[in-house]
C-alpha cells in the first residue's frame, strides 16, 4: 500500500481544478465576511454607524452565513476531494463529475441565499431562527446548498468504496478514511436542518401553512448545529494528524488511534445539541443533562488528539538530539508557516475546548449563554483554531495544485499573518469573553440600553474588540494577498502536498474500524436514545404553532 | 491496538477530571436543584394578555408557595412589560415570562437569570434578590431590527 501511495504524490490536473473551484468560491467569502466583521466590530465600539442604509443585523447575516456555511463548507469540501485524490488515487470520471455537479448545486444555492441577504429580505441571521421569516428563496438557496455538500459527499464515498474493493482487506489510507468519516457525519447531521427547512421553513415561508412549530424547529437545527462545528473541526485535526507531522519531518503517532478517534467524533458528534438548548422551556432537564453527558464524551478524542500531536512533537525533537524536559521545543520548524501556522491554531484550542466544557455545563451555561463570551469561544475555536489550520493548508495546497512554489517572501508573510491574527484575536476574543462574563449581549448592535450603568461598564471591552478586529482584517488582506499570489503569481515549480507515515507501520489498523454497518448503526441507536423521547414530548405538548414575522 | 503507557495515563486522568466535572454538574442539578430553566407549560402565543398570570404584568405577592412573590414579564418586540420594577431586598421571587411573538431572551445580566423566550411557551426560574442595586434585562436573542433596544430594568431596594 505504502508503494501505491508514493506513486502518486501529485494530485491530478483535472482534480486539481476542482479542488481550486472550492478554494477560489472559499476565497472570495473569507473577504466578503471579514469586511463584514471589521464593520460589526466597529459598529459595535459605538464609534461608527452604518452608511447606505445597511442594517447591522443584515451584516451580521451576511457575516455568519457566508463565513460559518459558505466559506467553511466550500474549504472542507475541496480539501476532502483533494485528499482523497492523493491518498486513494486520481477521481474516476464519474466521481468528478460528481464533485462538479456538487460545486454547482452549493454556488447556485449561495448566490440564491447571498442575494435574499443583500436585498434585506433575510436578515435572520445564520442560524434563521423562526418565527422570523425569511424570503422563500433563501431556504431554497440553502436546502441547494446542502443537497449540493451531499453529492460531493458521494463523490467522496464512491471514491472510498473503490479504493476498499480494490484493496480487499486493507485499511484504507488515512486521509481518505478520515475525509470519509466526516462526510458520513455531514450528512447524518445535515438531515436535521434539511427537515426543518424542506418540511416546516419552505412550506410556510411559501404561504403553504400558516404556522411553525417553533421548539421543534429550533431542535431540528441544534441537532445539526453542533455536529456542523466538527464538521468545521475534523479537517483541521486531518491536518494535524497527517500532514503537520509530515511537514516537521516526524511520524504519525499513531495511525490506529487517530482513526479510533474520528470514530469516536462519528458516534457522539450528533446526540449533543440539547447543551445548546439549555436555556429553553419544553425539554426536560433530565434529557438536557443526558445529552451534556453524551456531550463530554465527545471530549475524550481531543484528549486523545492533543496527545498524539505532542507526542509527535517530542518524539521528531528527540530524535534530532534534544535533551531536558523541553528541548524538543526548539527543534520544531518554528520558521515554517505551514506549521507555524496550523501550531498557533492548536495552541489557541485550549482555551478554546476549555471554554467549550464551560458552555455545556448546565449552571456555568446559565452564566453565559447568548453573552458576547459565546461568540468569544467561537472565535477561538472555529475562527483560529479551525481557520488557522486551513490557512496553513492553502499555503502548500495551493501551490501545489497550480503547479506553483511558496516562495521565502510569502511564507514570512504568511507567518506575519499568523502572528497578527493571533494579537488580533487575543484582543477580540479576550475582550468578549469578559464582556460576555458582565452580561454583555451577543447578536447586538451598539445600544446604551437607557444609559444603564452596566451597559456603560461594556463599552471599553467593545473598544477592545474594534481594536482587535481592525488587526484581524489586516491579517485577512495578507492571506488573500498571499492566496492571489499562490493561484496565479508565484513562480512555476513542485510543492509538496505532504501525507505522513505512521512511526509503526508494522501494525496495522483494526479492520474493525471500516466496519461501517457496525458505526451508523451506533450512530443512529445513540440518537435515537437521545432524541426520541423529548422529541415525542415537544410533538405531544406543543403549543398552538406561529404566524411568520418580517421585524427587520 | 497498541497504546502507549503515557496516553493511558493522560487518558485516565483526562476521563476521571471529566466525570469529576460531571459528578458536580449532576449533583447540583438534581440534588440541589439547580437545573436549568426548562418549564412544560405551554400558553397560546395570542391570548398572552387576557391568560393568568401574564394577564398582569410585575411583581405580585403570593401567598403559600415556596416563593414570596412572582414577577410577570411579557416581552414582545421590542420591549418588556414591565419596563421597570422594584423588588425588596431579600425577597424570595419566581420569574415567569412568555413572548406574545418571535423568540426573545431574557438576561439579567451579569446574573445567572438566563432564559430563552419562545412563542408557546413559558420560562420560569425561582431566584433570591440578596444584593441591592440596579439590574439590567436584555434581550440576548437576535429579535428584529430593534433587538439591541430591547431591555427592562430590576431595582432591588431594602
Amino acid at each position: 500500500m505504502n508503494s501505491f501511495v508514493e506513486k502518486i504524490k501529485k494530485v491530478d490536473s483535472r482534480d486539481a481544478k476542482l479542488g481550486m473551484a472550492h478554494f477560489y468560491v472559499a476565497f472570495i467569502g473569507l473577504f466578503i465576511g471579514g469586511m463584514a466583521g471589521l464593520l460589526q466590530t466597529l459598529v459595535r465600539s459605538g464609534q461608527f454607524t452604518l452608511p447606505a442604509g445597511i442594517g447591522y443585523y443584515q451584516l451580521l447575516t451576511l457575516h455568519g452565513v457566508v463565513l460559518a456555511l459558505v466559506m467553511t463548507t466550500y474549504f472542507i469540501m475541496g480539501f476532502q476531494l483533494v485528499s482523497v485524490s492523493r491518498t486513494a488515487g486520481t477521481l474516476t470520471n464519474k466521481q468528478r463529475n460528481t464533485g462538479w455537479v456538487g460545486f454547482w448545486l452549493m454556488t447556485i444555492g449561495t448566490v440564491m441565499a447571498a442575494v435574499m441577504i443583500l436585498l434585506n429580505e433575510a436578515s435572520v441571521l445564520y442560524t434563521f431562527y423562526a418565527p422570523l421569516q425569511a424570503h422563500a428563496l433563501f431556504y431554497v438557496g440553502l436546502t441547494l446548498v446542502i443537497v449540493g455538500s451531499w453529492v460531493s459527499g458521494s463523490a467522496i464515498i464512491m471514491a472510498y468504496v473503490a479504493w476498499r474493493r480494490k484493496n480487499p482487506g486493507q485499511p484504507s489510507p488515512l486521509l481518505t478514511f478520515m475525509s470519509l468519516v466526516n462526510t458520513l457525519m455531514w450528512i447524518v447531521a445535515t438531515i436535521g436542518v434539511a427537515t426543518t427547512v424542506l418540511f416546516q421553513l419552505l412550506p410556510w415561508s411559501l404561504g403553504l401553512v400558516e404556522r411553525v412549530d417553533v421548539a421543534i424547529s429550533r431542535t431540528l437545527f441544534w441537532y445539526f448545529g453542533h455536529p456542523l462545528v466538527y464538521f468545521w473541526l475534523l479537517p483541521a485535526y486531518m491536518a494535524w494528524y497527517v500532514i503537520v507531522p509530515k511537514i516537521i519531518g516526524g511520524k504519525i503517532f499513531s495511525d490506529s488511534l487517530a482513526r479510533l478517534s474520528f470514530i469516536l467524533f462519528l458516534l457522539f458528534s450528533i446526540p449533543v445539541g440539547f447543551h445548546h438548548q439549555l436555556m429553553e422551556p419544553g425539554i426536560d432537564p433530565a434529557w438536557k443533562f443526558l445529552q451534556v453527558v453524551l456531550t463530554f464524551m465527545v471530549i475524550i478524542p481531543s484528549l486523545m488528539t492533543a496527545f498524539s500531536l505532542f507526542a509527535t512533537f517530542e518524539t521528531f525533537g528527540r530524535s534530532k538530539g534534544a535533551t531536558g524536559l523541553f528541548g524538543w521545543l526548539k527543534k520544531l520548524p518554528w520558521g515554517d508557516a505551514r506549521f507555524l501556522i496550523p501550531f498557533i491554531g492548536m495552541l489557541s484550542f485550549i482555551p478554546g475546548g476549555a471554554g467549550g466544557i464551560i458552555n455545556a455545563s448546565n449552571q456555568m451555561n446559565q452564566v453565559i449563554h447568548n453573552t458576547i463570551w459565546v461568540t468569544g469561544h467561537f472565535h477561538l475555536t472555529v475562527a483560529t483554531a479551525v481557520i488557522l489550520t486551513f490557512f496553513g493548508i492553502s499555503y502548500w495546497l495551493i501551490p501545489h495544485l497550480t503547479g506553483r512554489t511558496l516562495t521565502k517572501a510569502m511564507n514570512k508573510l504568511a507567518i506575519l499573518q499568523g502572528v497578527l491574527w493571533a494579537i488580533g484575536m487575543t484582543f477580540m476574543s479576550g475582550a468578549m469573553h469578559f464582556a460576555g462574563l458582565l452580561g454583555a449581549p451577543r447578536r447586538s448592535a451598539y445600544s446604551e440600553y437607557g444609559g444603564a450603568a452596566q451597559a456603560a461598564e461594556w463599552v471599553p471591552y467593545q473598544i477592545a474588540q474594534a481594536v482587535g478586529g481592525s488587526i484581524l482584517f489586516i491579517a485577512i488582506i495578507l492571506v488573500l494577498y498571499i492566496f492571489i499570489n499562490l493561484a496565479f503569481f508565484a513562480p512555476k515549480g513542485e510543492e509538496e502536498f505532504p501525507v505522513g507515515e505512521a512511526a509503526n507501520t508494522t501494525e496495522k489498523a483494526p479492520m474493525i474500524l471500516e466496519n461501517w454497518k457496525l458505526w451508523l448503526g451506533l450512530v443512529v441507536l445513540l440518537i435515537a436514545f437521545a432524541y426520541t423521547i423529548p422529541f415525542i414530548d415537544l410533538i405531544e405538548n406543543a403549543p398552538i404553532g406561529s404566524k411568520g414575522y418580517k421585524l427587520w | 491496538m497498541h497504546i502507549h503507557k503515557f496516553e493511558k495515563i493522560w487518558l485516565i486522568f483526562g476521563v476521571t477530571t471529566l466525570l469529576v466535572f460531571l459528578s458536580v454538574i449532576g449533583v447540583s442539578a438534581f440534588y440541589l436543584g439547580n437545573q436549568p430553566p426548562s418549564c412544560l407549560a405551554t400558553i397560546n402565543p395570542e391570548k398572552v394578555d387576557t391568560t393568568a398570570p401574564f394577564d398582569k404584568p410585575g411583581l405580585n405577592k403570593v401567598e403559600g408557595k415556596e416563593w414570596d412573590y412572582e414577577l410577570v414579564y411579557v416581552a414582545s418586540a421590542f420591549n418588556y412589560t414591565p419596563g421597570e420594577v422594584e423588588v425588596p431586598l431579600g425577597a424570595k421571587v419566581k420569574v415567569l415570562a412568555t413572548t406574545k411573538d418571535v423568540v426573545h431572551g431574557f438576561n439579567v445580566a451579569g446574573t445567572n437569570i438566563n432564559m430563552m423566550l419562545e412563542p408557546g411557551y413559558i420560562s420560569e426560574y425561582v431566584t433570591t434578590f440578596d444584593k441591592a442595586g440596579e439590574y439590567l434585562i436584555v434581550c440576548n436573542e437576535y429579535c428584529g431590527a430593534g433587538h439591541h433596544m430591547m431591555s427592562s430594568m430590576i431595582k432591588v431596594v431594602e
